[in-house]
C-alpha cells in the first residue's frame, strides 16, 4: 500500500494559472474606477461627523441661496442659507445608509423565499412564487407609494418600501439558480451521507448560491439608493430638516432656475455614487460569474492566429489529401504557455481513414481543430508547422479562402449533434443554409438537394424529417445529420471528433458502418478522433497514438492492434476490458499524464514507464521509422512480436 | 446458497400521469415496470442498458432518492421503501452510491474533509478523534494520500474525484453500494485503476455491489451475474458468462454485436431500426419487436414473461422466440 500511496502523492502545490479575483477586478479600468471613487464617497461620508462641517439643519435666512465658492460655503447655501456641503456629506450619508441598508433587507428575505421555494419545489414553490409574482404585478413606484402612504412618510419606511420592492428581484434570481442546483448529484450525495434538509439547503446549496447573491446585491445597490432619492424627492423619505440626497433635489427643484446649484450640486452626487457603485458592481460580476469566468468576454477571433517564425518548406505529394508537417499550437493564459500540440506529422491519403487516438489533454482535439483554424485566439495559436491541402498551405491562407473551404472541402463532425445543430431551425434549414453557403443553387434545388443527402445517410422518410426540428430526432439521427451536411458540398476530407462516443451502442455501430459505407462511395478522406480502439477496429485505415501533444506511434490499425511498440500504446490497449474476455486482467497505467505547461525532459511517459531509461528523460526522442508507414518514437520499443493480448 | 440481501418484486415507476384541474387524465412513462430482481450478499450484479432503458431509475429507487410508484424492494428482510421514508439515516448506512460524474458529486465549495465527515458525522455519530483515524483509513483505501484531504474538488482529476466519492460511499460502513456508471466519465487509464479499486474493496468490506453501465466490456469484466435492461423492463438475466457467451434475448445478441471490439471489424447493417418506441404510446406486446427479426404474431399480444429458461433456471429471458431455442 505504502508505495501506492506514494506514487499518488500530491504534486507541489502550484501558483494558480488564473489571476486571483481582485487582481481581476483590479484589471478592469472601469471597475477599478468605480471602487476608488465609491471609496472616496464612503470614507467622505464616514468621516462627516469629524470634519469641521456647519450644523447641516442650522438655518440662516439671512445667508440664503448663496453661490458656488461663497465665502465660508464652498458649494453655497440653499433657500433656507443651509450649508450645501455640509448637507451634501450628511445626505450621503443617510442615502448610502439607508441604500446599503434596503439592499441587505432585500436580500436577506429575497435569498431566503428564493432558496426555499427552489429547494422545496411543488407546492411550496408555487405559492410562494405566486406570492412574489403579485408583489411584481404592482408598478414598483407604486408598490412604495402605497407602502409608505400605509406606515406614514418617514425615512425608515421608506427603507422599508424599497426593500420590500426589491425582494421579487432576488427571489427570483435565486429561486433560479437554487433550482438548478438542488438537482445536482452533490445534494443526492448529501442526503445519502445522512443530511436533512436543512443541512443541504444552508450548507452544501447555500455556499453555491452566495456567489450570485453577492452579484445581485452590487447590482441593485446603485438603484436602491436613486429609489430611496426618489421616495424622498416626492417627500415620502427623509423628513424635514434632516438632509438625504433625494430630498434636498427635492428642495432645490422650486429654485430650479433662480439658484439651479442648490439641485445640480445633489444630483451631481447621486450620479456619481450611483455610477460608480454601478461600475463596481459590473466588475464583480464579471469576476464572479462562472459563466463569464470561462472566458465569455474576450471573444476569439474567426480563424486561429498563425505566428510562424519560419515557414519550412515542403513539397506537396500527389494523391495526399492532407500533409501536415511540424505542427505546434501553444496556448497562452497568463504568464504559461500550454503546448497543446508539440510538433505533429499527420498524412492523409485520398479516402483514407485515420485514427487519432489519445485520451483527454493528450491535443488530439488541437491538432484537429488547428487543421482549419478552430482554435480559439485568443488564447491558442499556431507557432510552427504546414499543412498542406491537396497541396496548398492552410496556415497561409487568407482568412477569406480558408472560409471558402470549410463546411465544403473540408467539413467536421463533432461529438455533439445536438449541440452542433441550431436548436430553432429545422434540419432541413440548417442543411439548404450549408449547401447554399457554397453553391449557387436556387432555394427548390437546395431542398432537392438536402432531401437526397438525408436519403444518403438512410434517413427514412428524407421529405418529410426536412421539417423537423433537431429535438425532434433521436441522438443517431441527428448525427446522420451532421454527416449529412459535412458531405454537403462534395467534401474532399472530414474531420470527425468523436462523432459517436455520446451514441448509444447499437446506434454507435449503425453510424459507424455509415461512415465506412460513405467513405467508400465519395472517395472521402476521414479524419477519425477517439479513444475507443474498438472503435478504430471498426473504421480506421491507420492509427496515430497520441501522448502529450506528440505523436508516440504510427502504423496501420492492424499493425498497432497485434503489436504495439510503444509501452504507452501498449499499456493503453492492456488497461481496457475487452468484451468476451471477462477474466483479462486490468493493468492500469499508474500515474497521470504530465501536464503540458510543464513538460519533462525527454520521453513526455517516462515518469509513468516500467521500462524507462536514464536515456530516456533527456534531449528529443525521435518518432523511428521502423518499417513502412510504421514509426514509434521510443528508445526501447516493445518486441515486434504480437502480443497475447 | 448465500441468502438474497436485495429482493425487488415487481417494481415500477411511473414520472407524470394523474390528471389536470379539469379531470383530462395528463401522460405517464414508465421508467422502470415490472422489474424483479434478487441480489445475494457478496456478489456483483451487473445491470447494462443503453440510454432511456431505465437502469439509473432503477439505481435510485434502490438507494432510496426516488419511491416506487409500485411494487415491493426488500433489503436484508425490511421493506426498504417504508424504510427510506421513516428512517434515511438507517437506510444510508447499509446503502451507499457512487455517481456516474464525480466531479459534479462532490460539492465544489467543500474541502474533501468536510465531505467526507459528513457521513462519518450524520450516520455513524463519530467523535473527533475517531473520525479522523477512520478519514485516515477510507484515504488509504482508495489509495489516495492523507494531504489530499484539505484541498477542493477541482483540484482534483477525474479519476482522484471518483475514489472520493467511494471513499464517501465506504465512510458510511455500507453494506451494498450501487454504482451507477462509475467509470463512464473517465479515461480509459484511469478507468482500470477504479475498477481495480473497486474490486479490492469488495472483498476487504465484504461488500455487495450493484454495477450500473452502458459498456458490455465493463460490466462482463466485473460482474457475476447481468440483467439486461430494455425500455423499463429486465428482458434477460444470469450468470455473466453464460449471458456473454450464450445469449438468449435478440436485444441481447443485437447488443454484443454492436459493441466495438478490438479487432474486430465487422459491424451490423447501418439501415436497421434503432429507434426505441414512442414512451408515451408503448406497443402493446414486445417492446422489442419493431426493431426484432424473429419477431412473430405472438410478440405483439402481450410482454413476454421473464421465465424462458434453456434449462439453467438461473439464466433466464423474457421473449418467446430466445435464441437457442432453435
Amino acid at each position: 500500500m505504502a508505495e501506492v500511496t506514494a506514487g499518488t502523492a500530491p504534486e507541489k502545490k502550484k501558483k494558480r494559472g488564473r489571476p486571483s479575483a481582485v487582481r481581476l477586478l483590479m484589471n478592469n479600468t472601469l471597475a477599478a474606477g468605480g471602487l476608488v471613487v465609491l471609496c472616496l464617497v464612503i470614507l467622505l461620508a464616514l468621516a462627516a461627523p469629524l470634519l469641521p462641517l456647519p450644523n447641516p439643519d442650522v438655518t440662516a435666512p439671512a445667508n440664503r441661496l448663496q453661490p458656488l465658492f461663497a465665502e465660508g460655503h464652498l458649494l453655497g447655501t440653499d433657500a433656507l442659507g443651509r450649508d450645501i456641503l455640509s448637507r451634501l456629506i450628511w445626505g450621503t450619508r443617510v442615502s448610502l445608509a439607508v441604500g446599503i441598508s434596503a439592499t441587505l433587507i432585500a436580500a436577506f428575505f429575497g435569498s431566503l423565499i428564493g432558496l426555499v421555494a427552489g429547494y422545496a419545489g411543488g407546492r411550496v414553490d408555487n405559492l410562494m412564487m405566486r406570492g412574489i409574482d403579485m408583489i411584481m404585478a404592482f408598478p414598483y413606484i407604486l408598490l412604495a407609494l402605497a407602502i409608505v402612504a400605509a406606515l406614514g412618510p418617514g425615512l425608515l419606511n421608506a427603507l422599508y418600501a424599497i426593500a420590500v420592492v426589491n425582494i421579487p428581484f432576488f427571489a427570483r434570481n435565486i429561486r433560479g439558480i437554487t433550482v438548478g442546483l438542488s438537482r445536482r448529484e452533490f445534494v443526492d450525495a448529501a442526503r445519502l451521507s445522512g443530511k436533512s434538509n436543512a443541512q443541504i439547503l444552508f450548507m452544501e446549496i447555500l455556499p453555491n448560491v452566495l456567489p450570485v447573491i453577492i452579484i445581485t446585491m452590487s447590482t441593485t445597490i446603485g438603484w436602491m439608493i436613486l429609489e430611496t432619492a426618489g421616495l424622498s424627492f416626492l417627500g415620502l423619505g427623509a423628513q424635514p430638516p434632516q438632509a438625504d440626497l433625494g430630498s434636498m433635489l427635492g428642495d432645490g427643484r422650486k429654485i430650479l432656475f433662480t439658484a439651479p446649484h442648490v439641485s445640480i450640486v445633489p444630483g451631481l452626487m447621486i450620479f456619481v455614487l450611483v455610477m460608480s457603485i454601478n461600475l463596481l458592481g459590473d466588475g464583480v460580476r464579471d469576476v464572479l460569474d462562472p459563466r463569464l469566468k470561462s472566458g465569455a468576454l474576450s471573444r476569439p477571433v474567426a480563424r486561429t492566429a498563425v505566428t510562424r517564425t519560419n515557414v519550412p518548406d515542403v513539397r506537396p505529394k500527389t494523391g495526399t489529401t492532407l500533409d501536415m508537417q511540424g505542427l505546434k499550437t501553444e496556448f497562452h493564459v497568463g504568464g504559461d504557455i500550454y503546448k497543446a500540440v508539440g510538433g505533429v506529422d499527420l498524412k492523409l491519403k485520398q479516402g483514407e481513414c485515420l485514427g487519432l487516438v489519445g485520451e483527454s489533454g493528450s491535443g488530439k482535439s488541437v491538432t484537429a481543430m488547428s487543421i482549419m483554424g478552430l482554435v480559439p485566439t485568443p488564447p491558442g495559436r499556431i507557432v510552427d508547422g504546414v499543412a498542406l491541402l491537396e497541396g496548398d498551405d492552410l496556415f497561409s491562407m487568407t482568412d477569406e479562402q480558408v472560409r471558402q473551404l470549410r463546411g465544403s472541402v473540408v467539413s467536421h463532425v463533432f461529438q455533439d449533434p445536438l449541440s452542433t445543430l441550431h436548436p430553432l431551425f429545422t434540419v432541413g434549414d440548417q442543411l439548404v443554409e450549408a449547401i447554399q453557403a457554397h453553391q449557387p443553387l436556387s432555394s427548390a434545388d437546395a431542398q432537392k438537394k438536402a432531401a437526397d443527402l438525408l436519403a444518403m445517410v438512410r434517413i427514412p422518410n428524407p421529405a418529410e424529417r426536412l421539417k423537423a426540428y433537431p429535438h425532434e430526432l433521436s441522438g443517431g439521427m441527428r448525427q446522420r445529420v451532421c454527416i449529412a451536411m459535412a458531405l454537403a458540398n462534395d467534401a474532399r476530407m472530414i474531420i470527425a471528433d468523436e462523432p459517436t462516443t455520446a451514441l448509444d451502442v447499437t446506434v454507435q455501430a449503425q453510424v459507424l458502418s455509415l461512415l465506412a459505407t460513405l467513405r467508400k462511395e465519395h472517395n472521402v478522406a476521414i479524419l477519425f478522433i477517439t479513444h475507443d480502439f474498438g472503435v478504430v477496429s471498426a473504421i480506421c485505415d491507420r492509427v496515430a497514438v497520441m501522448y502529450a501533444g506528440k505523436i508516440v506511434e504510427t502504423g496501420t490499425t492492424d499493425e498497432i492492434l497485434s503489436a504495439p511498440a510503444h509501452p504507452y500504446t501498449s499499456r493503453l490497449i492492456a488497461c481496457v476490458p475487452v468484451l468476451g474476455e471477462p477474466g483479462r486482467r486490468l493493468d492500469a497505467i499508474e500515474g497521470r499524464p504530465p501536464v503540458v505547461n510543464n513538460l519533462p525532459e525527454g520521453c513526455a511517459f517516462a515518469a509513468r514507464c516500467p521500462k524507462a531509461q536514464p536515456d530516456c528523460r533527456s534531449g528529443e526522442i525521435p518518432l523511428a521509422e521502423m518499417s513502412e508507414g510504421r514509426a514509434v518514437r521510443c528508445l526501447y520499443p516493445e518486441t515486434k512480436e504480437p502480443i497475447d493480448a | 446458497m448465500p441468502e438474497a440481501l436485495l429482493e425487488i418484486t415487481d417494481a415500477e415507476r411511473r414520472f407524470g400521469g394523474g390528471r389536470t384541474l379539469f379531470g383530462k387524465s395528463l401522460p405517464a412513462v414508465h421508467a422502470v415496470q415490472g422489474v424483479a430482481l434478487d441480489v445475494k450478499k457478496g456478489e456483483t450484479m451487473g445491470v447494462v442498458g443503453e440510454s432511456g432503458c431505465g437502469k439509473s431509475t432503477l439505481a435510485r429507487l434502490i438507494v432510496g432518492l426516488d419511491k416506487p410508484t409500485g411494487g415491493t424492494i426488500r433489503f436484508d428482510g425490511t421493506d426498504l421503501v417504508a424504510e427510506a421514508k421513516a428512517d434515511p439515516r438507517k437506510l444510508a448506512r447499509k446503502v451507499q452510491y457512487v455517481f456516474q460524474d464525480p466531479v459534479a458529486s462532490l460539492n465544489p465549495r467543500k474541502t474533501i474533509r468536510t465531505i467526507l465527515e459528513a457521513p462519518l458525522i450524520h450516520l455513524r455519530g463519530f467523535d473527533g478523534q475517531k473520525r479522523e483515524e477512520r478519514l485516515r483509513e477510507l484515504m488509504e483505501a482508495v489509495n489516495l494520500a492523507p494531504e489530499f484531504l484539505d484541498r477542493y474538488p477541482h483540484e482534483f482529476s477525474g479519476g482522484q474525484a471518483q475514489r472520493i466519492g467511494i471513499a464517501r460511499a465506504l465512510a458510511a460502513d455500507p453494506d451494498m453500494i450501487v454504482l451507477d456508471e462509475p467509470v463512464s466519465a473517465l479515461d480509459v487509464s484511469v478507468q482500470a485503476q477504479v475498477l481495480n479499486i473497486l474490486d479490492r474493496l469488495k472483498d476487504e468490506f465484504g461488500l455487495t455491489y450493484i454495477f450500473i453501465s452502458h459498456d458490455l466490456s465493463v460490466v462482463e469484466s466485473v460482474s457475476d451475474r447481468v440483467a439486461v435492461m430494455y425500455f423499463g423492463r429486465i428482458v434477460e438475466i444470469g450468470p455473466a458468462k453464460e449471458v456473454f457467451a450464450r445469449p438468449r434475448h435478440p436485444y441481447t445478441h443485437l447488443l454484443l454485436n454492436s459493441a466495438p471490439v478490438p479487432g474486430r471489424k465487422s459491424l451490423i447493417p447501418e439501415d436497421t431500426n434503432t429507434e426505441l418506441p414512442d414512451p408515451y404510446n408503448p406497443p402493446p406486446g414486445c417492446s422489442f419487436f419493431a426493431r426484432c427479426p424473429r419477431g412473430t404474431d405472438v410478440c405483439k399480444t402481450a410482454f413476454p414473461p421473464l421465465d424462458q429458461t434453456d434449462g439453467n433456471e438461473n439464466h433466464r429471458a423474457a421473449c418467446y422466440h430466445p435464441h437457442g431455442d432453435d
